[in-house]
This record gives C-alpha cells, sequence and structure tokens, in this order.
C-alpha cells in the first residue's frame, strides 16, 4: 500500500521570528528553513511501517509539499529519511497558502494516487493552525486519528494511539485514513551523506494548482502582525525569604 | 447573529474550557447557543443551560457520540450549521480534532486558537510559538474558530436559564471505533484551569527526583504540575503535563518554573501568566527574561527551602 506525507518548509524552530517594522507580517528573509519537526516526525513514520513490511508488497512512500521552488529541498531530505518519491506541487511566492487550500490541492493527489494512508504532522511550526489532516480527512470522507504516539496498521484498519487531555486514547479507523503525529511518535533518524546523494537520484514531480483544479487563494486576510506584549523586566531575589515575602506581600499571589 | 458553542464535557459535567469558549462567543455580540454531543449527558446539558449568558441549550444524545468520535460530532455540528454565523470550539485536543473537520466540510477556512475578538469577523491569534500576533479577517458565510481558553474570562457557570432542546441525533460515520483509554490520574487541579502551577524541568534528573522535590511544594500552594519538553521526554513526567507550543497552554496567577531553560517552545506555553518565579542555577537561562522574580539557586535546596518557607 502506498502512504502519502505532507511536508512543510518552515523557519527553523530554533529561530527566534522577528515581526517586521510595517506590520505586515513576520521578517523571513536570509533565515534558516527546514522541515516542520512534525513533519519529519511523519516521514519517519511512514518509513518505519514499510521497513516493518506493514505496507506490504510494493510499498511505496511519496513525499509531498506544496509552496515555492525551495520546497524541493524539504522533499530531498524527506527522501533522504526514506520516502520513495516525491510531489512538489509549486506555487507562487507571493500566494498565501493557508490549511483549507492545502488539503484540497492534498485531496487531489489522493484521487489521484490513491494512497490507503495519509500522515502529516499535527501542526506547522510558523502559523500553528492544527487544521490541514483533519480538512483533507473531511474532504476525502476519511477517518482521522490525530496527536498520534502510537500508529499500528492492523489487515483494513489502522489503531492510533492519540495523546489527548488527560491521557492517551486509542481509537481503531479502516483505511484509507488520516494520522497526524505528535512528539512522542518517534525521534527521526539523522539523515546520512550517503543517504542525501540516493535522495537526489530519486524522482521529484512537480506539478501547479491549476493542473489539480485547486484554486489556492486565501480565505483568511491578515490585517496585521505585531509584536506581543512584552512582560516588564523582573528582579534577581537573593534568597528564598525574600522571593516568599515578594510573593506575599508585592505581587500578592500566595 | 447566532454563535453556537460546542460544549466539552465528560457526559455528568461540563469542562471548563466550555466557559471561556461562552464568553468567547458572547463577545461576537449575537446570541449563544450550546451544543451537548454525548450520550447520557442530560446532567452536561442542564448544566451549560445554567450558564449565565446562553440563550439555547441543544443536547444531541447517541451511543455514536459517547466517545467524542471527530467523524460523528463533526457531523452532528454539520447538521446544525445552517441556522449559525459562527461555530465555536474551546481549543482543546477535542476541540481542535474536530473544527477543522467541520470547516472543511463547510468550504470555509479555520480560525485557530483565537485570543480576542475584535468584531464578528475579525480575530487576534498568536503565530510562530507566540512570538508575533496576527489580526485575521475572515470572509467566509460561517466562522469557525477554536478559542485559547486562557485568552478569555470564564463565562458565570449559574445565572442563566437556558431552554434545553433535543437535537436529533446524528448516524456512527461507520469508518471509525473508540477502543480505550488510559486516564492520568491526578487530585490535582486540572492543569489548564490552575491558579498556581509548579512546573519541572531536565534539572530534576529523575521521575523520582521530580516527584519528590516538586510534589511539597505543589501540595502547599494547591497547584498543578506541570513539565517542560525535556522533563516529559525524559520521562520524568507524563506527556499530557507539558507545557509549551506542542502542549497546554497555560496561565496561571502563579507558574514556579524550576529547572527550567526557557526555549522559545516552552515560553509559548506559559508567558502569559501573571507572575513568573524561576528557579534556576544558570544565570543565563532564557527563563530569566521572562521571570517577575528569579532565584540563581539549586533546585534541590530552593525548593525544599520554600515549602519550608510557606
Amino acid at each position: 500500500m502506498k502512504v502519502l506525507v505532507p511536508v512543510k518548509r518552515v523557519v527553523d524552530y530554533n529561530v527566534k521570528v522577528r515581526v517586521k517594522s510595517d506590520g505586515t507580517g513576520v521578517d523571513i528573509a536570509n533565515v534558516k528553513m527546514s522541515m516542520n519537526p512534525f513533519d519529519e516526525i511523519a516521514v519517519e513514520e511512514a518509513v518505519r511501517l514499510k521497513e516493518k513490511g506493514a505496507l506490504g508488497e510494493g510499498g511505496e512512500v511519496i513525499a509531498v509539499s506544496c509552496g515555492v521552488t525551495q520546497c524541493q529541498e524539504t522533499l530531498r531530505t524527506a527522501m533522504a529519511i526514506g520516502a520513495d518519491r516525491a510531489i512538489l506541487v509549486e506555487t507562487p511566492a507571493d500566494v498565501e497558502l493557508q490549511p483549507l487550500a492545502v488539503a484540497k490541492l492534498l485531496k487531489a493527489l489522493v484521487d489521484k494516487e490513491g494512497p490507503s494512508l495519509v500522515i502529516l504532522g499535527k501542526q506547522a511550526i510558523d502559523d500553528d493552525c492544527n487544521q490541514t489532516g483533519q480538512m483533507l480527512a473531511a474532504l476525502t470522507g476519511m477517518p482521522q486519528g490525530t496527536f498520534a504516539s502510537k500508529v499500528e496498521v492492523a489487515g483494513d484498519k489502522v489503531n492510533v494511539t492519540r495523546e489527548v487531555d488527560g491521557g492517551l486514547e486509542t481509537v481503531s479507523l479502516s483505511l484509507p485514513a488520516v494520522v497526524t503525529t505528535d512528539l512522542r511518535l518517534n525521534e527521526p533518524r539523522y539523515v546520512t551523506l550517503p543517504n542525501i546523494m540516493k535522495a537526489k537520484k530519486k524522482p521529484l514531480d512537480i506539478v501547479k494548482p491549476a493542473d489539480l483544479g485547486v484554486d489556492v487563494a486565501p480565505r483568511i486576510k491578515t490585517l496585521k502582525v505585531s509584536e506581543p506584549p512584552k512582560r516588564g523586566a523582573g528582579v534577581k531575589v537573593p534568597d528564598v525569604a525574600t522571593l516568599v515575602t515578594k510573593l506575599k506581600t508585592e505581587a500578592k499571589v500566595i | 447573529m447566532t454563535a453556537l458553542v460546542i460544549a466539552e464535557h465528560d457526559h455528568g459535567t461540563l469542562k471548563s474550557a466550555t466557559l471561556n469558549t461562552v464568553t468567547a462567543a458572547a463577545a461576537l455580540g449575537g446570541d449563544v447557543h450550546v451544543l451537548v454531543a454525548g450520550h447520557n449527558a442530560a446532567a452536561a446539558a442542564a448544566a451549560a443551560a445554567q450558564i449565565a449568558g446562553v440563550a439555547k441549550v441543544l443536547h444531541a444524545d447517541s451511543a455514536a457520540l459517547a466517545e467524542g468520535l471527530a467523524e460523528n460530532v463533526a457531523a452532528q455540528v454539520i447538521a446544525l450549521a445552517s441556522g449559525y454565523s459562527h461555530i465555536l470550539f474551546p481549543a482543546t485536543a477535542a476541540g481542535k480534532n474536530v473544527a477543522p473537520r467541520v470547516a472543511a466540510l463547510l468550504d470555509v477556512a479555520q480560525l485557530s486558537d483565537i485570543t480576542k475578538v475584535i468584531s464578528a469577523d475579525t480575530f487576534e491569534r498568536p503565530i510562530y510559538a507566540g512570538n508575533a500576533i496576527a489580526t485575521v479577517q475572515s470572509g467566509d458565510a460561517t466562522k469557525v474558530v477554536t478559542v485559547r481558553t486562557t485568552g478569555f474570562d470564564p463565562a458565570a457557570a449559574t445565572g442563566g436559564s437556558a431552554a434545553v432542546e433535543t437535537v436529533a441525533a446524528s448516524a456512527d460515520s461507520g469508518r471509525s471505533s473508540f477502543v480505550g483509554r488510559e486516564v492520568t490520574k491526578s487530585d490535582r487541579p486540572e492543569l489548564t484551569a490552575a491558579k498556581i502551577i509548579v512546573s519541572g524541568g531536565r534539572a530534576l534528573g529523575s521521575n523520582e527526583k521530580f516527584m519528590e522535590v516538586l510534589t511539597p511544594l505543589a501540595d502547599k500552594l494547591g497547584a498543578a504540575l506541570g513539565a517542560s519538553r525535556a522533563a516529559v521526554d525524559a520521562g520524568y513526567a507524563p506527556n499530557d503535563w507539558q507545557v509549551g507550543q506542542t502542549g497546554k497552554i497555560v496561565a496561571p496567577q502563579l507558574y514556579v518554573a524550576c529547572g527550567i531553560s526557557g526555549a522559545i517552545q516552552h515560553l509559548a506555553g506559559m508567558k502569559d501568566s501573571k507572575v513568573i518565579v524561576a528557579i534556576n542555577k544558570d544565570a543565563e537561562a532564557p527563563i530569566f527574561s521572562v521571570a517577575d522574580y528569579g532565584l540563581e539557586a539549586d533546585l534541590f535546596t530552593a525548593v525544599p527551602e520554600l515549602v519550608n518557607a510557606l
């Protein structure tokens, strides 16, 4: 069976972004970009399923990214982890892709490729939306297993253990299904140089949203992006006694 | 203009996140209705009817809705959606699971984790782990929104007297089923609703030390226990204690960070706390840049001292 793994190119998680002074967005010019951390976990999980034989004879892992030309680098990384091939849905740099548009693009690819499983990250660390997987599941009519910390394919079903408020819960989904990954699902492997070299030879197809018949125009308008309110400067206290006094008399929180 | 709030409940009682979501819905200016979808959840529906500011409670009862499966709950919301200009969910694990599914079925964009209502179509929401605040406007006919509970005060749980109306429950999708649940047992206040939180990081060193050092302090303060991702990944604390961009977002009156360096991702989950105390022996730890009171000390001596001093 085929597994489709959508991956997103985002500002590296270690970068502290700055808001542009004109309030139009955050400054991502010349900032280090990487694969969204949750998506790395998704690729790793798909590759592990393949390595375990859970995908059966002819099992294939297809990485997909939607966005600018540079997303090819992200797809190469996915193929270095172990994805077999990749598809880039290329969009112009001035078009802001929102989750609904991405979900529609992915739906078109699902219709074309017919995967049994789509594994996405639970959220992208730039827009912090946490929507695309659920939206794709809705559009394709597939069941969803979000925030997965364990995925087990069993025949024509997949059992997904989910991280929920207060603990864990397990659901059983009929395939084809959509799964989104939480942090604890796995530890993505480091890509090795030989695998990076091999990934360069793997096929990468490029399509346009129009080829898939999808309108990617944004539905939500960003009016302004601003700095979050700054906290007032704090103080260092010399000892525990002072801390307790300050909490009681100054902050009055205990 | 009427807003529908999807209640979060455990059938018997409402989760407090519902109350914060009602406040956000009321800020839109129209009537507020609440949907209680579940199985044998009449008590939760009755509780929803008591919330101040709620005009009507819709109660859907079916075994298919018992475990909150996204496929079935989304179908239930869709069946009712046509009468509403806004559909609001709390931004909890349950709300985040269902809301985008509802939005896509309605072919509308979804707004995640709003922290402020500016007008009926304009909202504020944090992006980039809370390092920027975006003001966003939706042009869609129906606004599907998840509400960051720490951004809104809870509505009063009593004082209302809404009518409870039974609505037809939607059928089981047949595509998913519930297998089981493993609940972390805790007598402490719920993390997201706690007034005081004591949180520990990697510096605690082990699960035993984490519990041994932090439990007495949490007991003394009547606080919930939280943890950084490093502490959770190392197995010192359960997953659902994680505070941060990818865990819980909290904003208590007092947040005590013990042995937490203060990575961007952790700060995203707690920097709206009213008062932040940091106990860390590393003078350069980024947590000190957001702490109102910083104590540069070894937590293994400072925390027990603090317990004694309280």
